[in-house]
């Protein structure tokens, strides 16, 4: 069975993978056209429930939530992207050289690696706001920091085995020094796993966004965050619901589509049952 | 020491010592190993499992395992190979010296065209362009006798047979024109077809090229195709070494005579309703951390005497340039 038949089959994976490319479109639709702008304020008609003419309704300053949702996506996807493309570059780069080298240096890596771990990523994540100010830029670096030993532990671990397979000790006979065999034979070898992970972390990323513009040290006014619309729906939470309604379920969909689509991507990137004779 | 000395000599060992560590402290792999290879000779490592035959080869490479320690010395046309850099090493490995490991299966990368695999050393020690690189590979393939060069190139290695994989393994390397080809078990995963096929083709390459083999098996019946001059070992020691046709005839050491007495004979005698039972020798191969003080082989051997216990057993002349480690050779009559 070819892979993209085994992908129609997998009920997770296109469960999960329809999810994210509605979030994706959405963002993508929110450069070229929004119901209304999200800087637009509509006091009289404030706190409005879903009519025609806001398909969502309105929030306490008369803006269009289904406005601020769709370009909410668009922040969230940027910063699952930048953050697992800084964990990845770093975190990949990190694990190679540790699996390559051993001994002294992969100590050390691993050791850098526990003790970022250590800190509860939300803590360091405020800290780092109070230090530097708050805004998306540094949440995003942030949160792209605690990626980092997060790829650099899954890429050694993978790498090791990797290095421990005959193909590997071949190359090593034909005088392959250890950056080409990294390059050319390890990375590819342990790429599926790497895309599980990123997947996953891509995931984590946007609730870690959500939570910190939740507490004020994300996304700053005026740009539309998920989380700081659930901060401002607290406070109206009887008197409109559906204020923390629509950006939570956004926000759970859109990680519950990662997620899917993660442990689909694992259950069909997984060698043993792609063995096809 | 046991092997003749030649001054063009290409390979030379001398009291090659390799330790590994092992759970139960260090143990001796490899223990006062050495010969030396001429241009173009072939020779023949033969034991069973354990005995420390592919390790030989791994400390020729400079592939031992991380932890192993190694003492003595490795000359390669005058180069000393052990200690080292990394960088030297690369230079030689794929380049002038060239291996061909056991299992044609998990040798070739799952991920990467034959092509592109068997292309990769001529890329990396001798610069060829992507397309000169190809063109060359092509003939490498028409070399092993790969019936179709330019489909081979572009199939994967699940795409080919066990036989198809070892032929591209020897194309691989094959490719720098080697001074030194290390065939580590080549036959032992394919079947008896394809074994005689690509021992053949080995035989006959070493013969086109003019360069040394160095062919590590425990299978008796293909060294004889291939080697000119065996040595046997056994719990990381030669304990006998000579001429090919010398050592199966004269079968000196204990060990040697048992490894040839337990080959597999085909039942003769039917008719009379009895199969030969397989023989065996006793016991099996010590763990390194428990290799018998003396001759290593004490604890098994039929023949042993007190002398055997407490010291290493000396070189012994059974024939021209053949040699046994065996106290008991030095007995008049010992030998049948």
């Amino acid at each position: 069975m070819s892979a993209l038949a085994r992908a129609r089959r997998h009920p997770g994976f296109l469960a999960g993978a329809l999810l994210v490319a509605c979030l994706i479109g959405v963002a993508a639709l929110s450069f070229v056209w929004t119901p209304y702008p999200t800087s637009e304020m509509d006091i009289p008609h404030k706190l409005a429930a879903a009519s025609a003419a806001h398909w969502l309704g309105t929030d306490s300053l008369g803006r269009d939530i289904a406005s601020l949702l769709i370009v909410g996506a668009r922040n969230s996807i940027a910063v699952g992207i930048i953050a697992v493309g800084i964990g990845v570059s770093f975190g990949v780069g990190l694990g190679l050289l540790a699996a390559a080298r051993r001994g002294a240096v992969e100590e050390l890596i691993m050791r850098l690696s526990d003790f970022t771990f250590a800190f509860p990523a939300l803590l360091s994540a405020i800290m780092l706001t109070a230090v530097y100010g708050p805004g998306l830029a540094i949440s995003i670096v942030a949160i792209g920091i605690f990626n980092v030993p997060v790829f650099a532990r899954i890429t050694r671990a993978a790498a090791l085995g990797v290095w421990s397979r005959e193909y590997v000790l071949a190359a090593r006979a034909c005088g392959q020094g250890a950056w080409s065999i990294s390059w050319h034979h390890v990375l590819p070898n342990i790429l599926p796993v790497l895309i599980v992970q990123a997947t996953i972390q891509f995931a984590v990323a946007i609730l870690a966004e959500a939570a910190l513009s939740y507490l004020g040290l994300g996304t700053q006014p005026p740009q539309p965050s998920w989380g700081r619309m659930l901060n401002e729906a607290q406070q109206m939470l009887f008197q409109a619901p559906w204020l923390a309604i629509y950006p939570g379920v956004a926000i759970a969909l859109a990680v519950l589509g990662l997620n899917l689509m993660g442990d689909g991507l694992r259950d069909l990137l997984d060698p043993r049952l792609s063995r096809q004779r | 020491m046991l092997a003749r000395r030649c001054d063009q000599a290409m390979l030379e060992i001398t009291n090659l010592r390799v330790t590994l560590p092992t759970v139960r402290g260090p143990g001796a792999a490899l223990r006062d190993v050495g010969f030396s290879l001429a241009p173009g000779r072939t020779l023949g490592l033969i034991g069973e499992s354990g005995s420390g035959k592919s390790m030989l080869a791994l400390a020729l490479m400079g592939l031992l395992p991380t932890g192993a320690r190694t003492s003595g010395s490795i000359r390669f046309k005058g180069q000393e190979l052990l200690g080292a850099r990394e960088a030297d090493l690369c230079r030689l490995r794929g380049n002038r010296i060239g291996m061909v490991f056991q299992e044609p299966m998990t040798t070739l990368n799952p991920l990467h065209r034959v092509g592109d695999q068997v292309a990769e050393p001529l890329r990396l020690h001798q610069g060829m362009t992507q397309s000169a690189a190809r063109a060359h590979a092509s003939r490498l393939l028409d070399r092993v006798r790969l019936p179709d060069a330019a489909g081979t190139l572009r199939a994967y290695p699940h795409q080919l047979s066990g036989g198809q994989r070892q032929r591209v393994t020897i194309a691989m390397a094959l490719a720098c024109a080697p001074d030194l080809l290390i065939a580590d078990e080549p036959t032992t995963a394919l079947d008896v077809t394809t074994q005689r096929e690509i021992l053949a083709l080995i035989k006959d390459l070493v013969r086109e090229t003019g360069m040394a083999l160095l062919m590590i098996s425990h299978d008796l019946d293909a060294m004889s195709r291939v080697a000119e001059h065996v040595m046997v070992m056994y719990g990381g020691t030669v304990v006998e070494s000579g001429p090919l046709a010398s050592v199966f005839a004269r079968l000196a050491h204990p060990y040697t005579r048992g490894l040839f007495a337990a080959r597999p004979r085909w039942p003769h005698d039917r008719l009379g309703g009895r199969r030969q039972p397989l023989q065996t020798i006793p016991g099996r191969v010590p763990e390194l951390a428990d290799m018998p003080a003396g001759c290593p082989f004490s604890n098994r051997c039929a023949w042993t005497i007190q002398a055997c216990l407490s010291q290493a057993p000396p070189v012994v002349d059974v024939g021209p340039a053949h040699g046994a480690r065996c106290v008991r050779l030095t007995e008049p009559g010992f030998l049948r």
